[in-house]
Order: structure tokens, then sequence, then C-alpha cells
């Protein structure tokens, strides 16, 4: 490194950052390659099927391992329809819109107390803001596919991501009135000491809104009235094909492992180790990671997908009287010698 | 009143939807019932309708008499008959032709056969390449038969005390 350093002068510390976003966007990558094979493992597990099992490597089948590479080469080999009355460049730009925001929020999220790539006072907040970006993808490609199904898409879309953002948000306000920090890192050196004082215990409320918000918000089933496909065939995706369409599919599958990600830090201690005589790592963070993401996939695999009207309703009548009462909660008894139960 | 609020409390704490949870869960470890089917295969019944066969008499004297009995009652219309008089006086069949992408299996052709001619075999599994592929000919049903002949034998053997 010290000879690198020499080598490229000031050219280094730019070299050096872009090595992080490799080490950050690298096995992101894979690990969404394989949470879709997880998905239909765990799916097809549960409705008592086997999932994939065909697609190995080098002559063995491994449990059907190769089978996310099998998908990647396809969609990367399949050619990228344009709809005569779409418009091209919005089209193109909107897959790049919805992943964009989906790995640049990576670039706070704290692995452990030091690695982190950017170690900023507002993560919180800056976390907040980029994945609202998340939606415009969304919006653009159901509005530039020219398709009715696709506007449909986007416009459900758009609407449930912006209701839930609100009680997302709230959700968020009681984690940092707890931590008093907008830090990630900090919010997570709050909760240390033992799983008891993770913020999931005295945030319980928050912590469960959450994490519904969360699986509301990357639009996955039983919130994924966007794509339906038994009404609007695939919601605002409907008219990609190839690598358009697989970024898409990767910018959601990067949001899920981001939800889970952040549920991990702001509500189950982060890289914290459950006992406090365990050493503290970042394979506590992965594994957490992995709890929230199984989570995922278990719901949809027991839900019906939700009404339209009764997701609006969930989230501006239930959630969002929820966190108020409970940040409500949370302010009065930091007033009073209770305070320390909500750190 | 009471029922209100024990069902406020119900849809609150998610009591539901843990039961639903709990069954996924449930399933996550049951044993897996998918017969994976190149390799294994479920089994089937003496009386499968499957792919057609013309089948002949021991002697090798082919069994059909060209009465068009099968030809009548085919409910899809997707038999063609057309007969002759053989040298010996009998009556046979120039062209016995079923188009399989019309039939239906539906076996009423087996039944109405008087001398069990043609009857449906195990096979399930065949495939056409090209248009026409399916449209068999009676050289193409005489073939099904004279290859799987022991196994139709078989089966109508086991069937026979039911009939």
């Amino acid at each position: 490194m010290e000879t690198m350093q020499q080598l490229l002068g000031p050219a280094w510390m730019p070299t050096w950052i872009v090595i992080k976003i490799v080490v950050i966007v690298l096995p992101l990558l894979i690990a969404v390659a394989y949470l879709t094979y997880a998905e239909r493992k765990i799916i097809g597990w549960m409705q008592v099927r086997m999932g994939p099992n065909r697609v190995g490597f080098f002559g063995y089948r491994l449990w059907g391992l190769g089978q996310p590479i099998a998908d990647a080469v396809k969609l990367m080999t399949k050619e990228i329809m344009l709809p005569t009355g779409a418009n091209k460049t919005l089209f193109l730009t909107a897959p790049v819109l919805a992943i964009a925001p989906a790995m640049a929020a990576w670039a706070v999220v704290p692995f452990n107390d030091r690695m982190v790539l950017a170690n900023v006072d507002a993560s919180l907040l800056y976390i907040m803001a980029i994945t609202s970006m998340g939606v415009y993808g969304v919006v653009v490609a159901g509005w530039a596919s020219n398709s009715k199904y696709a506007l449909l898409g986007a416009l459900r879309s758009a609407a449930q991501i912006v209701s839930y953002e609100i009680a997302m948000g709230f959700a968020l306000v009681g984690v940092l009135m707890s931590a008093q920090s907008l830090n990630l890192v900090e919010i997570v050196q709050h909760q240390a000491g033992g799983f008891w004082q993770w913020y999931w215990l005295p945030l319980f409320p928050l912590f469960i809104v959450y994490l519904i918000a969360g699986v509301a918000e990357t639009n996955r089933a039983p919130f994924d009235v966007a794509e339906g496909e038994s009404e609007i065939v695939a919601g605002f995706h409907v008219d990609y094909s190839g690598m358009a369409f697989a970024v898409f599919f990767l910018a959601e599958y990067a949001n899920m492992i981001l939800v889970a990600a952040l549920v991990a830090i702001m509500f189950l201690g982060g890289w914290l180790s459950p006992l406090p005589f365990l050493p503290d790592s970042m394979v506590w963070l992965f594994a957490k990671m992995s709890f929230v993401l199984f989570c995922f996939l278990w719901f949809r695999a027991t839900f019906p997908r939700y009404r339209y009207d009764q997701i609006m309703r969930l989230g501006w009548k239930v959630f969002i009287p929820v966190t108020l009462v409970w940040i409500l909660v949370v302010g009065a008894f930091m007033q009073t010698p209770l305070g320390y139960l909500f750190h | 009143m009471l029922n209100r609020i024990k069902y406020y409390f119900k849809a609150f704490l998610l009591v539901e939807l843990l039961q639903g949870l709990a069954v996924t869960w449930r399933h996550l470890w049951a044993p897996k019932i998918t017969i994976q089917y190149p390799d294994e295969r479920t089994p089937q019944s003496p009386r499968f309708r499957g792919l057609h066969a013309l089948r002949r008499y021991p002697s090798g004297e082919e069994r059909c008499i060209g009465c068009k009995l099968c030809e009548a009652v085919c409910p899809a219309m997707a038999i063609v008959i057309e007969t002759a008089q053989r040298d010996d006086g009998t009556r046979r069949t120039t062209r016995y032709d079923i188009d399989l992408t019309k039939c239906i299996f539906c076996g009423f052709c087996e039944e109405a056969c008087p001398v069990d001619a043609i009857v449906e075999t195990r096979i399930f599994d065949y495939h056409g390449e090209k248009r026409g592929d399916l449209y068999y000919t009676k050289d193409m049903l005489l073939a099904v038969g004279d290859k799987y002949a022991a196994q139709i034998a078989q089966d109508k053997a086991a069937d026979a005390k039911y009939r």
C-alpha cells in the first residue's frame, strides 16, 4: 500500500476510494445474485417444493448454486427492446435512476466502527434523502414506457413509497431521539451491552413499523401492487427486457439488502454481539441482515397481496399514528428518571 | 364493544399474521413432495392413455379390420381411415391417420374397437420438431405397436378382468 501511495502520488486518494467502492459494491452484487437464489429456494421449501436444483458448476449440480449465474448470463445476452412509443432517453435513464440510489446509500453504511466508506455526521439524513430518490427510477420508467400498465404501476409505486416514507422517517426519529445522534456509527455504539440494550426492545413498535414499512418501501410482497402480476402484468417494468430489466431487478434486491442492513444497524445493534462476552464483529451484522432478509422472503411466501386502499389505510391511519404516539412516549419518558430505559 | 376491543388487539398484535408465518415455517422443514421428472417418474396405471398404437396378432397379421368405429366415435375427429379389399378378400385399411394435435386422448377409439387394434400406450413424452410431425400415419402407429407389443399386451391383460 505504501509503495502504491508513492507511485500514484496525489492520484492515490481517489484510487483508494474507488478501491473501497469496489470492495463494497462487488460483494453487494454477488449477494444480490444469491439473494434471488435464496428467495427461490426458501419460497420453494415453504411451498413444499425444492426450488432450483439443476444448474451447477463443472458438471456437478451443487443444489442449483449456478442458477443466478445462468440467469445473469441469460439477461446480459438478451436484446433490450425499445417500445416504439417510448421516450428513449428516459426509458434508458430510468434503470440507472433506480439503481444509483440503491448503491449510493451504501456509502455511509458502517460494517464495524472503522469500516465505513464515509463516516459523515448526518448519515441517517443522507440515507433518508438518497433512498427517497429511488422512486424516481420507478416513476420515470413507468412514464417513459408509454404503456398504461407501466404507468399504473408507477403511480401506485409512487404513492406507496411516498406514504411509507413518512412512517419510516418517524420510526427513525425515535432512533435518533434515543441515540442523540444522526451518525450511524454512533447509533450502533449507543446500543452496546447485549441484545436487551438494542433499540428493538425500547422502540419495539417503531421496529415493527420500520420493518413493515421497509417491505413496503422496496415494493416487496405483500406490498407489491406496483408489480401486481395478476392485474397489471409486471407494473412499471413491463416493457423492459434484457439488461435494462436486470438493472431494475438488481435495484430491488440491493434495496432489500440495504433495508436489512438499516434494520440491523438501527434496531438490532449492527455489528455488536448479542451477549457482552462475545467479541463484536462484522459477522454479527451479516447474520442480522440475513435474518431480516429471511423474514422478507418468509413474508412473501406467507402473505397474499394487500389491496391498494388497504395499503394506503395501513400507511396513513395506522403506522403514522403509531409512530407519532411512540415518539411522544419516548420523549415524555426522557423527561422522567425512567429515561434511561430509552437510553 | 368487547368484540371490537378484542378485534383491535388481535389486529394490532398481528396475531393472525404470526399464525400464518407459523404455517409456512412448519412447511419449510416438511419433506418435499417434488418428483424430479426426468430422473424420477410417477407410477402409471395400466389404463394410462398416451400415444396411440396399432396392434398385430401374434401371427403378424394386423388386427384392424377397417370398421371405422373409432373414426365415428372420435369426438375430436382426429382419425381418418380409408379401406380397400385386399387380394385375399379381406377388408383392410389403406390409410389410418391420427392427428395427435387434434386428439384429446379420451380413449373412445380404444373402447370402440371390436378387435383391440387401436390402443393408447403409456408413452406420454414424445414430441415433434416441425409441423406435421405429430400427424401419425398407419406405418408409424404400427411401428409403435410393434415396439411396445409386450408392454401393451401386459397392460391389456391387467385390465381384462375389469371389462
